[in-house]
């Protein structure tokens, strides 16, 4: 029955698909774009529903600016895309503020910034995070991110695999294909601390290339719209200095997230 | 294999109603696509029979660039480059309005242009296979082009057409399986879900393959039957 | 002589020019041609106006590594296919019930279901058998996504070629098979030196389209983090963002597709030159 549920649920969808949606950024409603599979920043619970550091600091941010938010999900590749096309009006997603990205979109200020790390599987002889170290190994990394983008350029002498979501390189490492994986400390050790991080350990935190990794993550807009920005940078602002923020920090973390 | 049981069983614990509800999301597309691409394919095989240079050119391009690109980067094209395109067209036009290409629909008409090139060469050889007699024996009797075509032509042209369709038929129910990775969830996505979380990857692609075959198992009855039902109209030999 | 027969035949008039008229047909087909070389000449267009060198700099080369993956992937499994076809084409045209059976089991089961589920189901299945594979030495094989990718292809494209190779085999005529056998060839002689030959004419066709099928599926490996062409140019696009990383690809697959097609018309030619009665 429910099969069948499905299907006019999915024929009715394809009736609505091309409709018409009007996106407006006078504060009042706003569509938030985020990924959905990037713990403990934003992912799907069991039952569909968003959850993560990201989510609710845009929630916080929403209730500042009395905005009224609705959350989309969308995969990362195409992320910034859909934000061009309109399929929502911000990203609030762990994306780091970079230069080859500022050339498409606008930013805001940042609202986190953490360092990168690697993580190895128990059993691994890898000693130390530097180049030389993890020669010949096979490092998986999530693609389209910063963390690829600097494996790329740092581990020239490593095999750099790049995968759609955090889950595959997960599994892949876990099943010994890969020798290492670089991504956010916070997310490496959200994923260590649970019964799926079980075959690795943490090897080390990389220390950031401003040039690479940028001024940390922040919350990219289309182009050109910098009153919506402004409107941002002062919701940040604000909680930051209500205590907003550090309630949300102390959820996830034990430090900091915003960083120095 | 009780453990196996209780990963393909409905509810909260079990993978089962996902996955169900992947396969409706794959029929579904399959379906929504095939008429989209029929209908088309047939324009199309009609611009390449006909007697007008120009509509034959069009239509050999449209065929040629359709049939050369790989299925998966069509969907690419039509997922990011018409939503870019029609926010541009918009914008130009002056109107601050989106339109929202959703997954299901870029892989509707992504497939929809895949099929519609391959099946316009079926429909072209059906066409070939139909003697002028047939259509000066139409106008004979005083009826019109489109009477001709609707009446005459068009009966005997899906039952020559029918092998060849089926097959695309075939290929295209596979091809659905791209348009999960531009985020639609059928089964292909359902059962990567399922395999990443529980780490049962060879139990839950083995079913996602279990699944296709018996959807291609379930359409070739269907098509046997409707082979016989168009067979019924042929002349005892 | 001629002068007379000039003077008394009249030479026949030539038949007057067909007047073309300006009729609803040729509007469509002119309009369906403009709307057709604008959307191409737009893009062509898009793309020379576009041209960024900075952009081509960085990826062309990228490109070209990609489009060496592709090419060696396709080729590969190409030709491990072939060699898997054969046993499987002779399995399918036993007479033992069981073998063939067992061969249609094979080929039913790789054509009807999705290259994508394959490769999954190959490339996360020996993630998951790692320790098995490991006692019996394989895993050093499946641990590279590449090799994967080639073993789900050859796989796959065996069942079909298996499938090319026994139409094109029991399309050639019984007699010739009774000819051979009359001539005092065994079996085996008779298959590599008169069926053999006349099956693979008739095989050359679809051997064409399957190659072409085979370059266009590849472009999935992507997925599994095997950098070909199209995961060179996903990887391009997803740095950049501008989106004539994906025509870029389009015109390269269009061009490979093409070439193909156009070296097996003339293979087929050639190949079929004494069938011809023409030439």
């Amino acid at each position: 029955m429910r099969f069948l549920k499905q299907l006019t649920l999915t024929a009715a969808a394809l009736a609505t698909a091309a409709a018409l949606s009007s996106a407006q950024a006078d504060g009042m409603k706003l569509k938030i774009g985020t990924e959905g599979a990037y713990p403990p920043f934003n992912n799907l619970t069991a039952d569909g529903k968003l959850e993560g550091f990201d989510i609710d600091i845009a929630k916080a941010l929403c209730a500042e600016m009395k905005a009224e938010c609705t959350f989309v999900t969308q995969d990362w590749d195409g992320i910034i895309p859909a934000l061009q096309a309109g399929k929502y009006d911000a990203i609030i997603a762990s994306m780091s503020i970079t230069d080859e990205r500022k050339k498409k979109v606008d930013f805001t200020e940042k609202y986190y910034n953490t360092p990168p790390a690697i993580a190895v599987p128990k059993d691994s002889a890898l000693k130390g995070t530097s180049p030389a170290d993890l020669a010949d190994a096979a490092i998986g990394v999530q693609g389209s991110t910063t963390h690829s983008n600097y494996t790329e350029a740092t581990y020239t002498d490593s095999t750099v695999r790049g995968y759609p979501t955090a889950d595959e390189y997960k599994l892949d490492i876990a099943s010994g294909r890969l020798d290492a994986v670089v991504d956010d400390v916070t997310v490496l050790q959200e994923w260590l601390e649970s019964e799926d991080g079980d075959c690795c350990k943490l090897l080390g935190t990389i220390v950031p290339d401003p040039a690479i990794h940028g001024e940390g993550a922040g919350i990219a807009i289309r182009k050109g719209e910098t009153e919506l920005a402004q409107k941002f940078n002062a919701a940040i602002e604000a909680i930051r200095a209500n205590g907003v923020y550090k309630s949300i920090n102390d959820k996830y973390f034990t430090f900091d997230a915003y960083g120095g | 294999m009780d453990e196996m049981l209780a990963l393909l069983s409905l509810g909260d614990t079990g993978w089962g109603d996902e996955i169900a509800s992947g396969v409706g999301v794959t029929i579904s597309l399959a379906l929504a696509t095939l008429p989209l691409g029929l209908l088309i394919g047939f324009f199309v095989a009609l611009a390449k029979q006909s007697e007008e240079q120009t509509l034959r050119l069009a239509g050999n391009i449209y065929t040629t660039v359709f049939r050369g690109l790989p299925e998966l980067l069509t969907l690419f094209l039509v997922y990011f480059g018409a939503q870019i395109g029609i926010r541009q067209l918009l914008l130009a036009m002056g109107s601050e309005t989106t339109i929202e290409i959703n997954s299901f629909l870029a892989g509707m008409v992504a497939l929809g242009l895949v099929f519609s090139s391959f099946s316009s060469e079926v429909f072209l050889s059906a066409f070939r296979a139909i003697p002028r007699g047939q259509y000066e024996g139409g106008y004979a009797i005083g009826l019109s082009r489109f009477q001709t075509m609707r009446l005459i032509i068009l009966p005997q042209l899906i039952r020559i057409a029918l092998p060849g369709l089926s097959n695309l038929w075939m290929i295209l129910l596979k091809d659905t399986a791209l348009v999960s990775v531009i985020g639609l969830s059928d089964i292909i996505r359902q059962t990567g879900i399922a395999a990443r979380v529980t780490k049962e990857a060879f139990l839950f692609f083995g079913v996602a393959c279990l699944l296709y075959l018996a959807l291609a198992i379930l359409s070739s009855i269907a098509i046997g039957a409707i082979n016989h039902w168009a067979a019924k109209g042929d002349a005892p030999r | 002589m001629t002068a007379i027969v000039n003077e008394h035949i009249q030479p026949a008039l030539p038949p007057p020019p067909v007047r073309r008229r300006w009729n609803g047909t040729r509007t469509t087909g002119w309009i369906a041609l403009a709307v057709m070389i604008g959307l191409l000449g737009g893009l062509s267009l898009y793309l020379i106006l576009a041209w960024d060198s900075e952009l081509v700099a960085k990826y062309a080369p990228k490109y070209w590594k990609g489009l060496q993956i592709t090419l060696g992937l396709v080729a590969t499994s190409l030709v491990f296919g072939a060699a898997m076809s054969l046993p499987v084409a002779m399995a399918r045209l036993s007479p033992s019930r069981t073998v063939g059976a067992l061969a249609y089991a094979y080929v039913y089961l790789f054509r009807g279901t999705p290259l994508l589920a394959q490769v999954f189901l190959v490339y996360y299945g020996a993630g998951e058998f790692r320790p098995e594979l490991q006692s019996v030495g394989l895993w050093a094989f499946f641990r590279d996504p590449w090799n994967c990718a080639v073993f789900a292809f050859a796989l796959n494209t065996a069942a079909y070629q298996a499938e090319i190779l026994r139409g094109a085999i029991q399309s050639v005529a019984k007699g010739q098979w009774e000819a051979a056998e009359a001539l005092g060839l065994t079996r085996l002689q008779a298959f590599r030196k008169i069926i053999l030959p006349q099956a693979l004419i008739v095989a050359l066709r679809p051997y064409g389209n399957e190659i072409i099928l085979m370059l266009k599926g590849s472009a999935i490996v992507a997925i599994i983090t095997v950098l070909d062409l199209m995961g060179e140019t996903r990887r391009a696009y997803s740095r950049s963002f501008d989106f004539q990383t994906y025509l870029w690809a389009a015109v390269v697959y269009l061009l490979m597709v093409e070439t193909i097609r156009n070296i097996w018309e003339r293979l087929e030619k050639r190949l079929t030159r004494h069938l011809r009665r023409d030439g």
